[in-house]
């Protein structure tokens, strides 16, 4: 049962479906393999099935605008496998995948991997208890379940999507008690600079300013410089503390949700063998990929957040571009036709990214989660704390892969996803090194689990 | 400059092994290791302590396999003592199942050679049929074309990472020195002592173990010594953990005191690549479900490849330089096996001199120049 | 640990969660369906047996793993529900099936 095509593109999040449009549009064989059973991805997660009438309004249209690429897409000529789990992609365009009982093999001449990214890990003391979790959890429960935190809800972190989040949720009925901001005044201060450049996408300076704004009008409080925040409770939490203008606070809770900003998931890119280089101001890895998003194994191309976070808009262009190439690599069009169609997408992407060097220095990781108590777990697979990790340094273990052969540490089903960075900040912490000499575990397939089984009964199913 | 009794180069199980036999003699012992992201072959094998495969065609290294199978149990517990950390030894006999006429055949015709070899000095391992061994594994359900296996109550296993790290650490409670991220790019030799370069500094000593895999290659002629070393890589697949169900050491499979289902293996030369591959990955999974059917429900989470440090007999090579008294090599694809008898006797080899019997057979000198056999040591 | 904010409309099946029967809107995760009923914690861990409950709702943490229909370690929030789906906790290790 192995299928060729022109194109395989994994991930239906907007870059993945504005390739997919553009490719198959130019007359390329395209087939998108995505894990969820609807397009969107995460940030559109739910788009075609939301609850408009309950919803629309507290979403708002950035939400909204994703109907629009999920239509292009759908009317295209691309063909869409939901519920398609990736595992294993090789450098010569094979794909290995499972729909959940039949694990098979895309054959494809190119791969845009679009898998956009995921929050960065927020290791406090207590993570761990239920209750505590991501925002870009309690969204997606928003968007798919219509459904909020039960109980006295606290938001914890940094980055624009805090005050997202607490915006949408606090209208459709949360009970907010707190916004608790890392950022601190100096943050500003250092962001400064890069304020000019910004104005280019300013849309954005005055969507967040109206966000902050909103919240003071419904009487949500923002408490900015926060420090020290640890979950507490007993199987379950229920209450957090922190510390603000150097006094140490309590305050009860049901839910927490952490966000200290998202990161590329490199797990694809990590596995086929890119190169990787560490982007500093935003502290996460992200594969070296040239402007048409190709990456150093010619046959794989990252579009949207993937390959660096700027955002669904900018992750579309991208899209866009590495369609675009894939098609002059394939000869459906020429230097110049790649050229022309793709010069107006440079430069809308060249505008919305000049918010990031801004962005990216304001809200940055905050020193807390980077560098955490000895105490607090790192890897939650494998319930390997800070402290864990430093006597490892000190034993001798130079990087997250001794670490891992030490510990276990990285081994557990998420294979990393949850620790990897973590593992490398607290590493060169210790070791008094760059991120970059540190490294990151060295990831291997398969990129999900599939059972022995399946990979048994695979090759009667190979052609 | 630091200066040593004895430099010891490579921080897999080779090295760190006999490295803390060395402090237990009281030399003062320096272990250099590479960075954390080369081959190591130290951290991707099976853990086996196994005996009944080895030294086809040597009976002398099935022997010295014999012998540090025996030495483990004491090893464990030496280990414990000054690490803390517990390996997780199991020795309650191994067994390497067959699957088919074909295989049990063959293994049957393996086993007459070893037994031949071993002489008067024996060679315990017996075929049993497949209802011993559905007794032997009373948790599990055998799969259909399981006719048998071979099992000997020399086998066992370890966790062997766990090993690595006891091992590291318990050097270092002993006072060994380790230094990460120093790799040797080269060794000479002054008149009195040898002198290590490496990116952080050099390394003086009387005395240089080379224990360092496939770096020997390299290093080896620097100090006037031969040692045909060729690369092999190996495959595994590992599962999810599970409740303890596989209740004895298995070539090929073997569940870990963690849980996790490890399945292995191939034998593949492809340089120094330490990739998987998918119709390996596929090949290990149907072997796995036709031993054990019920594996099939199991969730693969990682696969991995290591490139082995093999020898042209697979039997393990130990020498001493004749151009440069005080250089030794010591090297084997069974770090793991070997770990209780280097901290023992070629520890004390090198330490004092003392060979053990026998000892010599395992120089390189056995092979020509192309690897193959000199036709005097047969 | 999470409640709806509207009332369930349109089509419902009819699941169990540790014997205890839920009918819940046909297309929502196992996960969201779980949490919308307080379930305090939905596995314990491998290695200290410690209380856990989903963290990403998205396929990359891990945490909602649970035991549905008899196949043990699923990954809640990716696992849609079906009427008559059976769901307990993970507790610790898996068995072998």
């Amino acid at each position: 049962m192995s299928e060729t095509v022109d194109l395989a593109i994994i991930g239906a999040g907007p870059a993945g479906l504005a390739a997919a449009t553009v490719a198959s549009g130019l007359g390329l064989s395209v087939v998108l393999l995505d894990e969820q059973p609807a397009p969107g991805g995460q940030i559109y997660r739910n788009i075609e099935s939301f609850n408009a009438e309950a919803l629309e309004e507290y979403l708002g249209e950035d939400y909204t605008k994703g109907r629009t690429i999920a239509e292009e897409f759908r009317a295209s000529d691309a063909k869409y496998r939901s519920n398609a789990t990736v595992w294993r992609v090789d450098q010569d365009g094979s794909i290995a995948w499972t729909d959940g009982s039949n694990a098979q093999i895309l054959k494809a001449g190119r791969v845009i991997a679009a898998t956009g990214a995921l929050e960065r890990p927020v290791p406090i003391p207590g993570w761990t208890l239920p209750g505590v979790m991501g925002a870009g959890a309690a969204q997606i429960m928003l968007k798919s379940a219509v459904m909020v935190p039960d109980g006295p809800t606290i938001i914890a972190g940094n980055g624009p999507l805090l005050y997202l989040v607490a915006n949408q949720l606090y209208s459709a009925g949360a009970e907010i008690t707190a916004i608790l901001e890392t950022t601190r005044f100096r943050d500003y201060i250092f962001a400064a600079p890069y304020a000019f450049s910004a104005m280019r996408a300013n849309e954005y300076l005055s969507k967040g300013a109206k966000l902050i704004q909103n919240l003071k009008k419904k009487g949500l409080k923002v408490q900015s410089a926060i420090s020290n925040l640890a979950a507490h409770g007993n199987g379950h939490l229920q209450k957090i503390t922190y510390t603000a203008h150097s006094l140490e606070q309590e305050v009860e809770a049901k839910t927490l949700l952490l966000h200290q900003g998202v990161v590329p998931n490199v797990q694809i890119t990590r596995q086929v063998g890119a190169d990787h280089e560490w982007y500093e101001p935003q502290r996460y890895w992200r594969p070296k990929t040239d402007l048409w998003g190709t990456t150093s194994i010619e046959t794989l191309a990252i579009a949207g957040d993937g390959a660096g976070i700027f955002g669904a808009e900018a992750a579309v262009l991208s899209g866009k571009l590495a369609a675009l190439e894939t098609a002059y690599r394939a000869g459906i069009i020429d230097e110049l036709q790649r050229n022309v169609q793709a010069k107006p997408l440079f430069r809308e992407q060249q505008r919305i990214g000049s918010i990031r060097p801004l962005l990216d220095r304001l809200y940055h990781p905050t020193p807390d989660i980077l560098t955490p108590a000895n105490d607090t777990l790192v890897c939650r697979c494998e319930e390997v704390t800070a402290g864990d990790i430093r006597k490892c340094v000190q034993e001798g273990a130079t990087g997250p892969n001794q670490l891992k052969a030490y510990t276990r540490c990285g081994m557990g089903p998420c294979q990393g996803r949850m620790c990897g960075l973590s593992v490398t900040e607290v590493i060169a912490d210790a070791r008094g090194k760059t991120a970059e000499e540190i490294g990151y575990y060295r990831l291997r397939p398969p990129i999900k689990p599939v059972t022995l089984g399946e990979l048994a009964a695979m090759e009667e199913n190979t052609g | 400059m630091e200066i040593s009794d004895v430099i010891v180069v490579g921080g897999g199980l080779f090295g760190p092994a006999t490295a803390y036999g060395l402090r237990q003699h009281g030399l003062d012992t320096v272990v250099l290791d590479d960075g954390d992201d080369v081959l190591r072959a130290a951290r991707g094998n099976f853990g086996l302590v196994w005996v009944q495969s080895k030294g086809m065609g040597m009976h002398r290294y099935h022997d010295w396999s014999r012998e540090s199978a025996h030495l483990y149990h004491d090893f464990t517990a030496e280990l414990k003592e000054c690490s803390g950390t517990d390996i997780a030894h199991r020795n309650d006999g191994g067994m390497h199942l067959l699957l088919g006429e074909a295989e049990h055949e063959q293994r049957r015709r393996e086993m007459d050679i070893m037994r031949q070899q071993a002489g008067a000095d024996g060679f315990e391992c017996e075929i049993i049929e497949r209802e011993d061994v559905a007794k032997m594994l009373p948790g599990v359900r055998l799969g259909d074309d399981v006719v048998g296996a071979s099992f000997s109550k020399h086998d066992g296993d370890v966790n062997p990472l766990k090993l690595l790290r006891a091992i590291h650490s318990s050097f270092r409670h002993l006072g060994g020195k380790y230094r990460p991220d120093s790799r040797v790019e080269n060794i000479r030799h002054d008149g009195s002592v040898f002198i290590a370069e490496t990116k952080n500094g050099s390394f003086a000593a009387p005395k240089i173990v080379l224990a360092c895999g496939h770096g020997i290659t390299k290093l080896a002629p620097m100090v006037g010594l031969n040692t045909p070393i060729v690369p092999q890589r190996g495959q595994v697949l590992v599962t999810e953990r599970a409740e303890p169900t596989l209740g004895m050491a298995l070539g090929n499979i073997r569940q870990t005191d963690e849980g996790t289902v490890q399945i292995g293996n191939t034998e593949e030369e492809v340089k120094f690549d330490d990739g998987t591959t998918l119709s390996a990955s596929q090949a290990m999974a149907r072997r796995a479900v036709q031993i054990f059917p019920q594996l099939a429900g199991l969730q693969l989470i990682r696969t991995w490849g290591c490139i082995r440090v093999l020898t042209p007999d697979k039997c393990a090579i130990y020498d001493e330089s004749d151009e440069y008294p005080g250089a030794y090599v010591a090297t084997s694809h069974s770090g793991v096996t070997l770990a209780a008898v280097n901290a023992r006797h070629t520890a004390k080899w090198i330490a004092t001199g003392e060979m053990p019997p026998g000892f010599e057979e395992f120089s390189a000198k056995r092979f020509n120049a192309e690897g193959g056999y000199v036709s005097t040591h047969h | 640990m999470f409640r709806r904010t509207i009332d369930i409309k349109g089509e419902t099946v009819s699941i169990r969660f540790e014997g205890q029967r839920l009918p819940v809107p046909a297309g929502e995760t196992v996960a969201a369906a779980i949490l919308a009923n307080d379930p305090g914690y939905t596995r314990t861990t491998v290695v200290s047996g410690a209380a856990r409950a989903p963290y990403c709702l998205m396929g990359t943490c891990f945490e909602c793993l649970m035991e549905i229909d008899g196949v043990e370690n699923r990954q809640a929030c990716m696992t849609v529900v079906a009427d008559g789906m059976i769901i307990n906790r993970q507790n610790g290790k898996r068995e072998i099936p």
